[in-house]
């Protein structure tokens, strides 16, 4: 009987179902009315008893009384409530009439929770789901890798420099750059070619179309030879002693920069700075040449 | 054990794999690789010798093969002169872009609840990126926002995914109806990460640096970038985005450069600094289940061989 099951798996020895937490005991059977471990909520400590369950979104009522307490198969009583929350209402109603007030009630109160959670998985499933895409160590391992020994192929600083100076090259850049460097390599050349008495003038002519046209000489190694030719010659017109300094200094700048951090707009001012640099002495910066 | 001699004689039928005690295996093991190495060390040493005697008459040194060199030819590389290409750029859909009749305005937001990182990036990004206006989701369906951003004159859109609190996925889609790119995203390294950085990124238009897509799905990615800056850089800021592309491995970096000389430029990294991957190119806008895939990266398939690259 009844009670007696509840005597012995209520308080004193073991049910598989029951879950004690520090506050309440729960009851992990599935036809369980209202989950907690219970003399009036104990399915197997009650011969007439009723829960609501629902399966793939659709609310039944399950049924059990004494007449077929011995026929477990035949146990629970099935009946599949109507899909309208008011007239599922009804037929637990009708099906539970005259049954303890607490079954119908703890019946009726489960079967809005359902169907309350019920409508919110319908209501979530048109919203956007989250996919979730496993990943694979091995592939990440490998793409990770694969991304490292990439970037040290890339190199990317020489890269964008020389990108930089191949559109400095094309021009791209109009007149904000104007390096009279070409002007000077270019005068300096055709003065080798020519003696050192050619006119002042023409060379200054020479300059100022240099200075709007972009030509290139070849690299490094000239400029070094321009410099001991320079110190074989003796010049003394004023402007290519102004440009030697400036070209020293930009050579001796671009040799010693190292890695030093730049500052945009202080690092701007430095060919500013060159030109205060013309008006002093020049002999010093001569012998270090030489 | 004992030291190694100089020549060690072995039977004609000797492998060090055959002895099955694991320490003397090992212990010959090492001894045969120091005697590789030596033997390599001294054709080495030949070799440079042989070099100088010869001076001037020698052979020239041989190229060196990279995963470059070794590429497996890719037979949709565009060929710089190629009309076809020409004409089919000049109708695609950032034609007016290049023809300088749109402005190009960007849309940066996240998935659903961005982490500080996240958001963080959000906002350097849109430093970087000029006319650019970061908003936050709040749980809006993309495919909701596609018509409202098009209608207020949106012309990129930038989601950046977000996975246990670092972004790790970009997605972006050209609005009027244009393609939509689904990355990879990895290394994103914040301002504050940085070592070595400027100041902040002023507020001109940068330039723009595509290296390496060779391909016609690297061009129009290409060209999927380069839509999103204005077309004329305001050289006065100095500042530089570059996309280098690597194996397929999309590197951005943003710089501000400095000529020092007509020959030397200085660069310094300002700016986020992040890799892009693609993953898939679809041809309209967002849409994950009905949309049109252009190209879609396929592992089985495509990852088959070291040297075969897409971009």
């Amino acid at each position: 009987s009844p009670q007696i099951v509840w005597s012995m798996l209520g308080n004193r020895q073991f049910c598989s179902y029951k879950m004690t937490t520090k506050t309440q005991n729960f009851c992990r059977n599935e036809y369980n009315l209202t989950g907690l471990c219970n003399r009036s909520s104990c399915p197997l400590a009650n011969s007439q008893y009723a829960t609501i369950r629902e399966e793939k979104g659709r609310c039944y009522l399950y049924m059990k009384t004494i007449e077929r307490a011995a026929f477990p198969r035949r146990l629970w009583e099935r009946v599949l409530l109507n899909k309208n929350y008011e007239k599922a209402l009804e037929q637990i109603d009708e099906n539970l009439i005259y049954w303890p007030r607490f079954i119908r009630h703890k019946c009726k109160q489960r079967f809005t929770k359902i169907t309350q959670y019920l409508i919110r998985i319908r209501k979530l499933t048109l919203k956007r789901q989250r996919k979730l895409v496993p990943l694979r160590r091995k592939i990440e391992r490998r793409e990770k890798r694969r991304e490292e020994k990439a970037l040290v192929a890339a190199q990317l600083d020489n890269a964008i420099e020389k990108e930089l100076l191949e559109r400095l090259k094309q021009d791209t850049y109009g007149d904000i750059y104007n390096f009279p460097i070409h002007a000077f390599d270019k005068a300096l050349q055709q003065q080798e070619a020519e003696s050192e008495s050619e006119s002042d003038a023409e060379r200054e002519e020479e300059d100022d179309e240099g200075v709007d046209k972009r030509e290139f000489v070849e690299a490094e190694d000239s400029e070094l030879s321009d410099f001991e030719d320079m110190d074989k010659l003796e010049t003394s017109s004023e402007e290519e002693q102004e440009e030697e300094e400036e070209v020293e200094k930009k050579a001796l700048h671009s040799k010693s920069k190292g890695k030093t951090p730049l500052k945009g707009p202080a690092r701007r001012k430095r060919p500013y700075i060159e030109i205060e640099y013309e008006e002093e002495t020049e002999p010093t910066t001569k012998t270090k040449a030489a | 054990g004992p030291p190694a001699p100089e020549r060690v004689l072995f039977p004609p039928t000797f492998s060090v794999s055959e002895i099955k005690n694991k320490q003397r295996r090992h212990f010959m093991f090492l001894r045969w690789k120091q005697q590789q190495r030596k033997e390599k060390l001294a054709a080495k040493k030949k070799r440079r010798k042989e070099r100088e005697a010869l001076g001037d008459k020698a052979p020239p040194k041989a190229v060196p093969k990279t995963i470059e060199n070794q590429r497996v030819y890719d037979e949709t590389t565009v060929d710089p002169n190629d009309e076809e290409v020409a004409f089919d750029e000049a109708t695609d859909e950032f034609a007016p872009y290049f023809n300088r009749q749109t402005v190009p305005k960007i849309l940066i937001t996240t998935s659903d609840r961005p982490r500080g990182r996240t958001v963080r990036f959000c906002e350097q990004l849109a430093t970087v990126i000029p006319n650019s206006h970061v908003y936050y989701r709040r749980g809006l369906a993309l495919k909701r926002i596609i018509p409202q951003c098009i209608a207020r004159d949106f012309t990129d859109l930038i989601v950046i995914n977000e996975d246990r609190k670092i972004p790790n996925g970009l997605v972006l889609s050209h609005l009027p109806d244009g393609p939509t790119a689904h990355f990879r995203m990895s290394s994103v390294r914040l301002r504050k990460e940085i070592k070595r950085k400027g100041k902040e990124p002023t507020a001109h238009a940068p330039e723009v640096i595509l290296n390496n897509f060779t391909t016609r799905l690297g061009h129009s990615v290409g060209r999927m970038f380069a839509s999103l800056f204005p077309h004329d850089p305001q050289f006065i800021g100095r500042q530089v985005a570059t996309f280098h592309n690597q194996r397929d491995y999309i590197f951005f970096r943003f710089h501000r450069y400095i000529f020092k000389s007509e020959k030397k430029v200085g660069i310094q990294e300002l700016g986020p600094r992040f890799t892009l991957k693609l993953r898939s190119l679809q041809k309209g806008t967002f849409d994950s289940k009905f949309g049109e895939y252009e190209w879609i990266h396929k592992r089985r398939e495509m990852d088959t061989s070291r040297r075969k690259f897409h971009l």
